[in-house]
């Protein structure tokens, strides 16, 4: 019985230091050889911008048409509630900080996720199934730098522009909802908001939170289909982990971020 | 060994994992020649290539590109090595991202600071070699077999390699295009003073266009020679082979348990 379950927790074990220990370690050093490499994704930035019209440009529609319908939900439900307390012209408050330090980067981040960071991962698996990594590395020119870095970058910087943009629809939602629909007084929609959103407390944190969500699901995107399995399942497989992996990365580290910069004046 | 040689490889082991794929593989290619690297499916020719490329280190024994160690290199003078080589790969492998076109000028763009205008002359010139300056604008995906392994040939010459290697450009050819690609081959090799490697099943082109072959199977090198000595050596293998018998010494089937006991087993 002792010998079972001690060889359960040794399989347990492996599988642990095999499949996430070991990947992430991994992981941090194609990171490290990403960010050496990136010399040229910003001295011929074409290459970047290139990519940030893949990554960013063609989210943009998914990102506003769904930040409108979040910003109208929060409209109706937080209407709902405020008004039970009497104080429903602090909507536009609660509209935008909900926005503006939570549901904008992370929900932008979950969408980002599947949008784009599926379609890097795809499209990096295939070159390197198809031996288009291996040919370039064979033509003296080092994928990572070439193929990986730019997408990486381009990435990193859509991430924050499409939160922002996700908040600001979100808020144009809210409005519509809110002031056009229900009928809550506009001029208090509009001050409240103002007078209680912080530049440095709730716009920088929400900018800092979609930077590192930014960050997490490019990085997952590149390194997945860099290292995907030369084959259909295996870019397929890559490709469904990272969606998955940078859902979970998402969550786990809003919590973090939140703990740490939104304690309660 | 003499430094006429561009490529040595000595005594060169190598597995995949636990399975040895060559066997103290011995070969030279002098410079300036024209060498063919035959043999069947599967018995370790695209390996060869990769490791005279550097993008697989031998286990044991040494490739010499140029006099130089390939498995000692360190990552920056492999990459300044390899730019004075060009390789077709066996499923071309064009980018997928870019046309035919921006494909052969690929290399110029990365290596060098020719200006644009002279890109596309130099690039418009290497498809028109292989036929196919009028399918410049098309996408790979729009390229039939032939057409983008002829385009993935003009992207390996695209710097004008002092070391060629062709992995296999013949398979998928009509018989037009195969001759012309084949003269092609030697001209180039000829006209630029390079060297070049040909791995190719297709014997009779080979045996015209070549200085020397070598012969493998599974793994090791069985016969090597002048086209003539080829046709005139009594190998049986190698006659199964030149000559396309099903039976002789070399298996057709890849190794396996017996057949029948293999269908019956449950
Ligand atoms: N990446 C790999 N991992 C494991 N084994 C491999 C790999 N690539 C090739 N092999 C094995 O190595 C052996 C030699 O393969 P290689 O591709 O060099 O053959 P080849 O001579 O080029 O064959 P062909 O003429 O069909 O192209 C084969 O038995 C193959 O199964
Ligand atoms: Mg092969």
């Amino acid at each position: 019985m002792t010998g079972r379950i001690a060889e359960l927790m040794r399989a347990l074990g492996a599988r642990i230091v095999n499949n996430w220990v070991w990947r992430l370690g991994v992981a941090i050093r194609f990171l490290w050889l990403t960010l050496r490499e990136s010399g040229p994704s910003f001295r011929r930035f074409h290459l970047t911008i290139r990519e940030i019209y893949f990554a960013g440009v063609l989210s943009l529609v998914v990102i506003m048409v769904s930040g409108l319908f979040v910003g109208m939900v929060l409209g109706l439900q937080g209407y709902d509630t405020l008004v039970r307390f009497g104080s429903s012209e602090v909507l536009g408050t609660l509209v935008a900080l909900t926005l503006v330090r939570e549901l904008g980067p992370v929900v932008a981040g979950l969408l980002f996720a599947s949008r784009a960071g599926s379609a890097i991962t795809a499209e990096i698996g295939l070159m390197k199934a198809t031996e288009q990594l291996a040919a370039m590395e064979m033509m003296a020119v080092d994928p990572i730098a070439r193929v990986v870095a730019p997408r990486f970058w381009a990435g990193v910087i859509s991430m924050p522009v499409l939160a922002a943009l996700f908040s600001a629809m979100g808020v144009f939602g809210g409005y519509l909802v809110g002031v056009r629909l229900i009928g809550v007084d506009e001029g208090s929609f509009w001050s409240q908001m103002q007078a209680s959103v912080d530049f440095r407390e709730d716009i920088v944190n929400g900018f800092i939170k979609s930077l590192v969500f930014g960050i997490a699901v490019t990085w997952i995107a590149v390194y997945e289909g860099y290292d995907a399995p030369p084959t259909a399942e295996g870019v397929s497989g890559a490709t469904t982990r990272t969606v998955v992996t940078s859902s979970l990365a998402i969550l786990a580290l809003d919590v973090v971020l939140t703990a740490l910069m939104f304690r309660g004046q | 060994m003499a430094t006429s040689n561009l490529v040595e490889v000595e005594d060169v082991t190598f597995s995949y994992d636990e399975r040895q794929v060559l066997k103290n593989i011995n070969l030279v290619v002098p410079k300036g020649r024209v060498v063919a690297i035959m043999g069947l499916s599967g018995c370790g020719k695209t390996t060869l290539l990769r490791l005279i490329g550097g993008a697989l280190r031998p286990n044991h024994g040494e490739v010499r590109v140029a006099g130089r160690a390939i498995n000692r290199l360190s990552d920056d003078e492999l990459f300044a090595l390899r730019r004075k080589m060009g390789m077709l790969f066996q499923f071309g492998a064009l980018f997928t991202d870019m046309s035919s076109f921006d494909n052969v000028a690929f290399q110029m763009r990365e290596h060098t600071n020719l200006p644009e205008s002279l890109i596309r002359d130099l690039a418009l010139m290497k498809l028109q070699a292989v036929g196919l300056r009028g399918a410049a604008d098309l996408m790979p995906s729009e390229l039939s077999g032939g057409m983008a392994r002829r385009v993935a040939l003009a992207r390996s010459i695209a710097l004008d390699p002092m070391l060629m290697m062709y992995d296999e450009p013949f398979t998928g050819l009509d018989p037009i295009s195969l001759g012309v690609i084949g003269q092609l081959i030697r001209r180039l090799n000829d006209s630029l003073g390079a060297t070049s490697i040909v791995v190719t099943h297709d014997v009779a082109e080979a045996l015209e266009l070549v200085d020397y072959v070598y012969y493998m199977s599974t793994g090791k090198v069985e016969f090597h020679g002048t086209p003539d000595q080829i046709r005139a050596a009594g190998l049986p293998s190698l006659r199964q082979f030149v000559y396309g018998e099903p039976d002789g010494p070399v298996p057709f089937h890849y190794p396996a348990p017996e057949y029948r006991q293999d269908l019956l087993a449950q």
